[in-house]
Formats: structure tokens, sequence, C-alpha cells
């Protein structure tokens, strides 16, 4: 079958889609999109988590086809997003309104690759915060991470740390022990509410 | 959490001082961007044009004859390229193995456990692949189990592996004993005769998973030179390849290896998992192979934690000194041998725990057994001793009427202090000072659930969210626990890596370049190889390469070992640089000025300096069009074997003490636990990365308590059949498990390491879940022998 959807603002299609195939399966192997995590594939990792017309869900439980006609946003594109909550003044920080939307080629082999290009690449708050405090380890549950994270501080934006561990409670991490992570939201948090603080 | 100022003499710093990013900041990971961007490339994400999906068929049950393999069916399906069984494997090499060649790359005739590889599909659709794999009619028989060290040793027990022929084997009670390792020192009986106290304990530790998130996944390209580029998640590159190329038939050279980004490893990817299988149907088809493992076949497709049974006899006098210790440590090895002999010799080495003991007799041993095989996992034998060791202080304390931090800080080991093994530890072993400094910290406030007012907070409470008490039944209880474990690979090994540094001028700046063969596995060994590049080689820009078999080995990604061991050959390496560099220099500006000749030379900020600062050339002037690089192997010091009588020799190249303190509130009528708190402090030798190192540390941490309150492997004892392949059933700790994490490190630098460091990876696994139980008895009452603890543990339903 062939699924129509939007992909961080941007209209895609997917061609020769088996019926049994999830959300997460079209979009890392389809699309071009493998930022979304495979852990678990069972709804319990959370590295899948990804936006479906604004709301989290483990993108491996949702079958393509129940994304037709729907929005989706990845990690891929939590830069754009936050830059478009900037542009119509949401508390998110100094990003400009337009972020790249995130759009992976036909996917790719080889390895990591050397360390990124200096400023390179826009982040947004969330993820700069991850990146600064050391919420990062392997990495694998960090795109959930962030997906998760950042819808709780649009819709929360001075959570308490209960506030904060119970958003982010479907989301395993096997490495950092979440201390860091725990760092990271109230980094971003902070930010945000520096970035909107008005000038005295 | 700040790191805490360094005590005691500072580490050597002859370099690189006035080089930002180097050795001992906080700098950020150089893949941090990538990965939260979504574009770093883990094993599970590679793609390749015309590639095919690989799915293995496993056992359905534990043990049992193969009557017939069947894979008609299966190739007729539309879309399924190739079906292989051990029939169709290439070579007479069928078996791999990390130190005993007895693991079937596809199953003969027999399978051993539940889940063992029988037959691989590849399929242009990972769904096409299963279903052609479930059409493989395998037809079984069978067999008596063997499941514990009874039915293991029981007259006429099925023997796991007949005929052995491996070194171990002569030296072993029973051909289902993969290894066992006494320690005999001093004289039990004696020391035994001075105790005024005894106290006998019987353990138990369950089986657990490393768990990591990234599943086993690769991709194979077969080459037109007939050779194959494997592109995986793996802990030890060489490792493997010494392993997968003679199945394939190839030589090294033609299995060519880069190691793609890695999604945890914590010793589960120490053995082989989808790399041979991939090889072997790419070779076959032509074509791309992927294999990606979901998280069922996951639990499959690794070792574990060997599961175990614990006996200990400790005795102390009446002023609190331990007299003696015996202890026998049975371990369950699984089907296959995997590291189970290593972490024997830790397990019985390390058996003592951090403490003066004089008068040992201990043995430590692993089974063959039908359960599923058992191997590396993060604390690597010293785990389970840990938790028994741990339990024996309380009770002997308590038993003589001390303190019971008070009688570890009495009897605990200090540099100077001799092992069991006859080894006397000649580098701090600060474990007093660990437990004092964790005892020091601030308490965290009693009922915390009513911190934010009047109401209870249920996220604060034992059951959570399930707002089961609002503290009603709630009782609070707090335990020390603190360990030893070993750092870097032991009892003779050869353990080294390999370090190729280039510096050339790119941009007209000079550039470092470093390339190993050291696993990523998330640790942050690419963060601080580039710091030690930085701080040894004067410059600010260093690339790290991706880590391939072009590149000599660099050891395993384990044993707390890669900053130390890649970490040391990169700063070796790094040292040859540069005087190559200064000869460069000598050359072309010796002339101009005295102090080439005459003075201490560095380089730092780009530049080569005098010791006393004094800017003597740009390194790019110094460089020029010429590319300076070295690449040379690096070992730290040789250990030896332990007597395979008395366990006696030198086997460690260094140790590592961590201490925790927990807080925890449990509810008594249902049997639910909250951790509150779970402090920790850890000697360090020197933090390289203060950031990463407490990262370390709180990951180790919450992976104990995990093993204190809900991870294990459950094995059906009447089948060995695995009852909880999935996050669903196997619960690793979530965020609202895991308390506030407060750190305490401490720097007391080991002269025999570079910079002073000392692994870090390892101890706070260790600690964290005895000292989650001590908080538990403290809280109950209760005696609890056994981890993980269970409700029905504290309610007394079990």
């Amino acid at each position: 079958m062939r699924v129509s959807l939007t992909v961080n603002g941007r209209a895609r299609e997917a061609d020769d889609v088996w019926e049994g195939e999830s959300l997460l399966y079209v979009l890392r192997e389809r699309l071009g999109l493998p930022g979304s995590k495979n852990a678990c594939e069972q709804g319990e990792c959370g590295s899948c988590t990804v936006r479906l017309d604004d709301v989290p869900v483990c993108s491996c439980l949702v079958a393509a086809g129940q994304a037709e006609g729907r929005e989706v946003v990845t990690v891929e594109g939590l830069a754009a997003l936050a830059g478009r909550r900037a542009a119509r003044g949401a508390p998110d920080g100094p990003d400009g309104p337009d972020g790249p939307d995130g759009q992976g080629g036909q996917g790719g082999q080889g390895g990591p690759g050397g360390p990124p290009g200096e400023g390179a690449t826009r982040l947004s708050p969330v993820q700069q915060a991850f990146v600064d405090a050391g919420a990062v380890q392997c990495g694998f549950c960090t795109p959930g991470l962030l997906v998760a994270a950042d819808e709780m501080l649009e819709r929360n934006p001075a959570p308490t740390d209960a506030d904060i561990r119970e958003a982010l409670s479907g989301n395993l991490c096997r490495c950092t022990g979440y201390e860091k992570i725990m760092d990271a939201v109230r980094l971003a948090a902070a930010r945000q509410g520096e970035a909107v603080r008005p000038c005295p | 959490m700040p790191v805490k100022p360094a005590v005691g003499t500072p580490a050597e710093v002859t370099q690189g001082s006035r080089t930002g990013g180097g050795v001992g900041e906080s700098t950020l990971r150089p893949d941090g961007i990538l990965k939260v961007t979504g574009e770093f490339a883990y094993a599970s994400d590679m793609w390749h044009e015309d590639m095919l999906w690989g799915q293995v068929l496993r056992s359905p049950v534990a043990h049992a004859e193969i009557l017939s393999v069947d894979t008609g069916e299966a190739l007729a399906t539309p879309g399924v390229h190739a079906v292989m069984t051990y029939d169709d494997l290439p070579t007479g090499v069928r078996t791999y193995g990390l130190e005993i060649q007895d693991t079937p790359v596809l199953a003969h005739g027999r399978v051993r456990h539940h889940g063992e590889p029988v037959a691989i599909v590849a399929a242009d659709h990972p769904e096409t692949a299963r279903r052609a794999a479930a059409r493989i009619r395998v037809e079984y028989r069978e067999l008596p189990l063997v499941t514990d060290e009874s039915s293991a040793t029981a007259p006429g027990a099925p023997l796991l592996h007949e005929d052995r022929a491996d070194h171990r084997a002569g030296h072993v009670p029973h051909p289902n004993v993969v290894h066992r390792q006494p320690i005999v020192r001093g004289d039990v009986a004696a020391a035994r005769g001075r105790a005024d106290f005894v106290v006998e304990g019987e353990y138990t530790f369950g089986m657990q998973d490393q768990a990591f998130l990234g599943p086993e996944s690769g991709l194979a390209v077969p080459a037109e030179d007939g050779g194959v580029d494997l592109y995986v998640a793996t802990q030890w590159l060489h490792a493997d390849l010494r392993q997968i190329a003679p199945v394939l038939g190839l030589p090294e050279d033609k299995v060519r290896m880069t190691l793609s980004g890695v999604g945890g490893a914590f010793g589960g990817r120490e053995d082989l998992s989808m790399q041979i299988h991939a090889c072997l149907l790419a070779l076959r088809t032509g074509r791309p192979v992927k294999i990606v493992y979901n998280r069922f076949e996951s639990f499959f497709g690794h070792v574990h934690r060997h599961p175990a049974r614990i006996h200990y006899e400790h005795g102390a006098t009446k002023d609190g000194r331990l007299t003696h210790m015996k202890c026998r440590i049975v371990l369950d090895g699984g089907a296959y041998a995997s590291t189970s002999a290593a972490v024997v010799g830790n397990a019985a080495s390390l058996s003592a725990g951090p403490y003066v003991l004089d008068d040992v007799d201990i043995e430590a041993l692993a089974l063959y057994s039908n359960n599923p095989p058992c191997g590396a996992m993060r604390g690597f034998g010293a785990v389970q001793a840990c938790f028994a060791y741990e339990a024996q202080m309380d009770r002997l304390a308590d038993a003589v009427g001390m303190d019971r931090v008070g009688f570890r800080q009495l009897n605990a080991m200090s540099q100077g202090t001799v092992m069991p093994t006859g080894q006397r530890v000649d580098s701090p072993a600060p474990v007093a000072e660990l437990l004092r400094r964790v005892k020091a910290m601030p308490m965290p406030p009693r009922r915390q659930w009513l911190a934010a007012g009047e109401q209870a907070d249920v996220r604060e409470l034992p059951g959570g969210l399930s707002n089961t008490t609002h503290g009603e039944g709630v009782v609070r209880g707090v335990g020390y626990a603190v360990g030893i474990k070993n750092v870097g690979f032991s009892e003779g090994f050869d353990d080294y890596s390999t370090a190729r540094v280039r510096m050339e001028v790119v941009g007209g700046e000079a550039v470092a370049t470093v390339h190993t063969a050291m696993a990523e596995v998330g640790q942050g060994g690419v963060t601080v190889l580039a710091q030690i590049a930085r701080t040894e080689l004067g410059v600010v820009r260093v690339t790290i390469q991706p880590a391939d078999t072009r590149v000599g080995s660099a050891g395993s990604t384990s044993a707390s070992r890669q900053t130390y061991v890649t970490g040391g050959a990169v700063r070796n390496a790094c040292g040859l640089v540069r005087e190559k560099v200064l000869e460069l220099g000598r050359r072309r500006f010796g002339t101009y000025h005295p102090a080439w000749a005459t003075a201490e030379l560095l380089l730092e900020g780009g530049r080569v300096v005098t010791d006393g600062g004094e800017v003597l050339a740009d390194l790019a002037d110094v460089l020029g069009d010429e590319a300076v690089e070295v690449e040379e192997e690096w070992r730290h010091r040789p250990t030896e074997p332990f007597d395979l009588r008395t366990g006696q020799g030198f086997g460690h190249v260094q140790y590592s003490f961590a201490a925790h303190r927990a807080v925890v509130e449990v509810d008594t009528e249902l049997g639910l636990v909250k951790v509150v708190e779970l402090a920790c402090a850890q000697d360090v030798g020197k933090a390289l990365n203060p950031l990463s190192v407490i990262g370390q540390i709180q990951g180790g941490t919450v992976q104990g308590l995990g093993m204190a309150l809900m991870e294990e492997i459950v094995v059906d004892p009447g089948t060995a059949k695995v009852r909880n392949p999935s996050f669903t059933d196997y619960l690793i700790p979530t965020i609202l498990d895991t308390p506030d994490l407060p750190v305490d490190v401490l720097e007391l630098a080991d002269h025999h390491a570079p910079y002073g460091l000392r692994g870090v990876g390892e101890a706070p696994t260790l600690s964290s879940t005895p000292a989650v139980l001590a908080a538990i008895r403290d809280a109950t009452g209760l005696e609890l022998n056994r981890t993980p603890v269970r409700p029905e543990h504290l309610t007394g339903t079990a």
C-alpha cells in the first residue's frame, strides 16, 4: 500500500508498504529517517518516540497505515519545531524561526565518522542541553527522550523534578542512571525561562 | 554534582597544561551533536542498496537431539534468497568462542540451550525472513536437562561437552565444570580458633541481563575480492575478526571490520552474535545482508551475568577484627564457555572484598548447564561476591556489636595490604576513606513525599503512581556497602592496545589524527582520546578516526580498561610524535635559538614552547608540508596466572574501589521499595573527564539498583527455558525508579597508570546492589539472602 503523511513539516509518501509495517519501520527504512530508534519494538522503551499530531507515541506501536494523512515529528525535526515555536513567540530560547527540517537521505552506511563541524548544526534548546549536561552516553535512548522532553517542556515550562520523572518514565536509558538527563531537562527549562523573561 | 578537589599527590603532568580541552577538563563528546540530531549511525541504521535481511531460527527447547531439518518450504518462499544450516558451513571450522571454541556457528545434531541458533535465512524483507524461518521444519528429541550443580555433577549426568580437549579440561573436578579456581592462604583452622563470632551465610544471585538498548545488529557487504566488509556493534573488533575469519575460510585481511555506532554494551557484546551469520549469508547470496535482532531475540542473542549460589563463613574477634574467611562460589555458565573461566578467576580472587584477610579458603567454579550461556557483564565475577560478602559484614558487625561502617573501616584494606592471591596492593586503596565520605554526605530529608506540601506526592513513595500508599506502612532504612574490582585483563593475559597518531598542518593549523580500534560503546572513550592528544601534542583540533581493523588491536572495551590501555597507547604514540616534531623543529630552527638544544621543550597551544613559557615556533611552521605519524602498541605491566591449586599469583594490574550508601523506603504491607537516594564515593585516580566519570558512576550505580530490586532473567527450572525475554517482563530501572545519585569523586593517583588514572566503569556496579539490600534489611529486619528482592520476599508470601 501507499502511505502519505507529513513528516517534520514536509509531505512524504512511502510505497510498497506491507500492511504489518509499523510507523517506525516506515520512518527508518522507507523514508530515510533512522533517528527514531528500535530498542524494543514492544512499546516498552520509548526510544522510538515521535509526535503524531502533536501527541508523543511509540512509533513501533503505530501501524504505518494509521499515520495516513497525519503529521509526524521525529528527532530529526526537533530543531525546526523549536524554530516554529520561537517564531510564534512560544517559550523556546534564542533559536531562529527557520531551523532546517530534518529530512534524511536514503539512509547510508559507514561508521559514525569524525567529530561534527563546529556550529555546523542548529540544535533545539533541549538537544543543546542534552549535549551540554552530559546526558548522552551511548545515545540510543536519546532521540526518544528528546521528543518526550521537548513535548513536556512545551506543556510545562517549569517542571518540578517529580514532573520530569513522571513525563519521562516511559523512556528507558541504560547508560546514564538518568541523573544527567534530569540535569539536561532542568537546564533546558532554565534556559527557556531565561529566554522569555522580559528585559529589565 | 561537582567533582571534589583532589586529595593526595597530583598526577604527573609534563605537557599540555596551557592547551584547552585537554586531560582533566569536562570536554563534551565529539559525537554528542550527531547523537541528539538522530544522525549518528548505529549498527541497526546501516543501509545498502540491494541489501537483504537476515533472520536466525532458534531452538524452542533447551536440550535436544536434532533428528532432522527440512528447509524446503522456507527456500520456496517468494523473496527468500538463502537458507543455511550446519551442513552449508563453508569450512571445517564450525565453532567459535572467546577462550574455548565450543560454541557452534549453527547447531549440529544437538541444541544445548533455549534459543540456540539452528538455521539462518536471507530475504528481501525482514518479515519475509521471519516467516520463512518459521517454515523450517526441525524435529527435536528432547534430552535430560542439566540445570544446577547437583544435576551437573550427579552420577551419570549428561555431559554438555563430551570429549573436552580444551586447556581447562585437565584441571576440573567434573567435565560439566568449565573452570575451578581455589585460593588457599594462611591457616584457616587456626584462625577460626581465634574467632569469638562466626557467621555463615548462603546467598543466591539471580541472572542479570546487560539490556543495552541498541540491539545486536550489523551489515555484511560482500566484496569483489571474495572478502567481506562488516559494519557492526561490538566491544572488540580484533577478537571478533579472529573468530569470524576461520569460519568463513577467509584470511583476516579479507574480513574488513568497521565499528558502527554502538548502543551500549556492558559486556554483552564481548561474544559474537550476528557477525558470522550475516557474513555467511552475504557471501552465499552475493548481496549485502543486514541483521537486526528485536528485543525478544536480543535476550537470546547474548550471554548474561552468571547467576550464583554462594556460601560464606567469616569469623571476627570481640574487638571487631576479621579472623578468617571461607567461601564457595558456584556460577552457572550455561551451555557454552564464553568468558566463564575468567569470571571464575575474578570471583575467587576478589571474594575477600576490600578487607584484610590473611587466612582464607576460597573456591569458585563455573558449571556447564542447559541454562542460557553466561559470560561478561559489568563487574565480571566481582559483583556476585560483593553482594554476599557485604551481607556478611553487616551480620558480623551486628554480632560483634559494632557500627556497620566502623566495622568495615576497622578491617578495610589499604595500600600495602596483601590480597588472598599473595599480591601486595601497590597503589592507593582508600577503602576506609570512601566509607567515611559516603557516610558524611547529607541525608535526604525524612518523609520526602510531603516536601511539596501537606498532600503526599505519590511519585515519591513506594508504589509510585500506582497510588498504593500515602505513607502508611512505610519505613525507612539505610545501608552501606563497599567493593573491589580489578581493572584490565588479568592472569597473565597479554593486554595491549595500539594507537596510530598523525600530526600535520590542515588549513594552516597543526591537527592531530588519532586512529585506534577502540570500541566506543557510549563510555566516552572518543572524548578522552582527543583530550589526551590535545594535552600531549598541544593542538586544539583532534580528529578521531572511526575504529576499524586497518589499525592494530585496541583490546576490549571491558574490564574498565580502555582509558588506561588505549589511553596509554595514545599517550605513548603522542609522545613519540612529539619527539619527531621536536626533532624536525631542531633541524629547521635549531640554529636560531639556543633553547632548542638546551631547554625542556613542550608542545602547547599550537606552539613549541620552553618549560619557562618562551615561544620558539608555531607547530604549523615546524611541520610545514611534512606529516609525522607513529603507530605503536602499548602494554600495561604484565600479570601472572593464578596457581591452579593455591590461587597465588600477581594476577591483577590495578584495583578500583567504590562505596555506596542507600536510603530506601519500604511499604511493608505490599513489599514495595522506593530508593530515596543512592550516594556513591569512588576513587578514580585521576578524572580525565570529570563529567564522563560521574556519568559512569551514576550509570553503574543504577544497574546495581536494578539488580537489587527488579532485574532477573527467570529460567524455568523444569524446562530451562527463559520465561521473560522482553522489557515487559524483564524490568530495568526507569527514571521514576531512580533516585538522586550524589557522587563524591576521590583522586588518588596510581603511579603505575597513565596520568595516575584508575579504571572507573565497573566498581560502582558492585556495591550498589548490596547497599540497597542492606537498607531494605535495615528497614524491615528481614534476612534477605537473595537478589533481586521481590515483593513476596518482603511480605513473607514467597
